[in-house]
C-alpha cells in the first residue's frame, strides 16, 4: 500500500468515528434565527414592563404572566425551527434524524436543562424571582456543555460562555435581563452565523 | 522493518477496519447500525465481523428485543489494544514518507 492509501484509511477511520457517535446536522440557521426570537421576546417584555408595571412587578399580575408567556414562545418557536431546520439538513447530509447519536445528543442535552426548568419554576412559585434569568443561562449553559460529547465540539464553547454570564448574572442581579438578551439573543446569532459558515454553507 | 509488523493483517481491509473505527467509540453497536454506516450487505458485513471475533477483538452478544432478535458487537480489550497499535504503526509509515 501506498501513503496515500494510510491516509485514505485514516480518514475514514475518523469519518467512521465522528459519524457513528456525534450528531454532527445541527443547523447553525436556527441558531440564528432562536436568536431571534429571544430578541424580539425581550424587547416586547422590556416595552410591556417599562409602560405598565410603574415600576413595581406583581408576580400574579398580567405583566409578569405575558413575559412567562412570551419566554414560553420563544422556546416554542426556537424548537421548532431547530427541529425544522435540522430535519432538512440531516436530509441533505443523508444523515438519519432519528438514530442513536440524535437520541444521546438529545436526553443529554435534556437532563440538565429539564432539571433547571423544573427548579426555576419551583422557586418562582415561592416568589424568588431575582435570580430566575441567572438560572436560566447557567442550567442552559450546562446543558450545551452536557451535550457537545454528543456533537460537533463547537457547543461546548457556546456552553461555557452561557454558565459565565450566568454567574455573573447570579453575583450582580440587576443586570440579569441585560445578560439574559446577550446569552439568548446575541450569543444565539454570533454561535449561529459562525456554523453557518463553517459547516452549512459548502 | 520491525514498523510493518504492527500494520495488523486483521485490519487490512476496509470493512474490518470501519467496524473497529465504529466499535472503539461506541460502548456497542447493533448489526443494523453497523450495516447502515458502513453501507454493506448482510452476508459481507457478518463474514467480517466473523473474522473479528475469531481472531477475539470483538464480541458478539445475541439476544431477543420484543421479538426480533439482535445481534450487538463489542470491542474486547485485545482488539482495543491492537487497534491502537495499528493506528500508531500507520501514523508512522505516513510520518516516514
Amino acid at each position: 500500500m501506498e501513503a496515500k492509501d494510510y491516509l485514505k484509511d485514516i480518514s475514514e477511520i475518523k469519518n467512521l468515528m465522528n459519524k457513528s457517535s456525534r450528531f454532527i446536522s445541527l443547523s447553525g440557521l436556527s441558531g440564528i434565527l432562536a436568536g431571534i426570537y429571544a430578541l424580539i421576546g425581550a424587547t416586547i417584555a422590556y416595552w410591556l414592563v417599562k409602560n405598565h408595571s410603574y415600576g413595581t412587578l406583581l408576580l400574579d399580575g398580567w405583566v409578569f404572566r405575558t413575559c412567562l408567556l412570551i419566554l414560553a414562545l420563544v422556546a416554542l418557536f426556537s424548537i421548532v425551527t431547530a427541529i425544522f431546520l435540522t430535519t432538512r439538513k440531516a436530509k441533505k447530509n443523508n444523515e438519519k434524524i432519528w438514530d442513536g447519536t440524535s437520541r444521546r445528543l438529545i436526553l443529554n442535552f435534556l437532563i440538565p436543562l429539564v432539571t433547571g426548568g423544573l427548579y426555576i419554576l419551583i422557586i418562582l412559585a415561592q416568589q424568588k424571582y431575582g435570580q430566575a434569568g441567572a438560572l436560566m443561562l447557567l442550567f442552559y449553559g450546562l446543558a450545551l456543555v452536557n451535550a457537545s460529547k454528543y456533537s460537533i465540539g463547537d457547543i461546548r464553547y457556546l456552553g461555557f460562555i452561557e454558565i459565565i454570564l450566568g454567574l455573573i448574572g447570579a453575583l450582580l442581579p440587576g443586570y440579569g435581563f441585560i445578560l439574559w438578551v446577550l446569552g439568548f439573543g446575541v450569543l444565539h446569532i454570533i454561535y449561529g452565523t459562525i456554523m453557518y459558515f463553517k459547516y452549512d454553507k459548502k | 522493518m520491525s514498523i510493518i509488523t504492527n500494520i495488523n493483517k486483521a485490519f487490512d481491509h476496509r470493512i474490518r477496519l470501519g467496524i473497529m473505527s465504529i466499535l472503539m467509540v461506541n460502548d456497542y453497536a447493533d448489526f443494523k447500525m453497523l450495516k447502515e454506516l458502513l453501507d454493506v450487505t448482510d452476508g459481507n458485513l457478518a463474514s467480517h465481523t466473523k473474522a473479528l471475533e475469531k481472531v477475539d477483538y470483538i464480541t458478539v452478544e445475541k439476544q431477543f428485543i420484543g421479538r426480533k432478535p439482535n445481534t450487538r458487537y463489542a470491542t474486547t480489550k485485545q482488539g482495543r489494544l491492537a487497534f491502537k497499535k495499528h493506528i500508531e504503526a500507520l501514523e508512522k509509515l505516513i510520518n516516514k514518507q
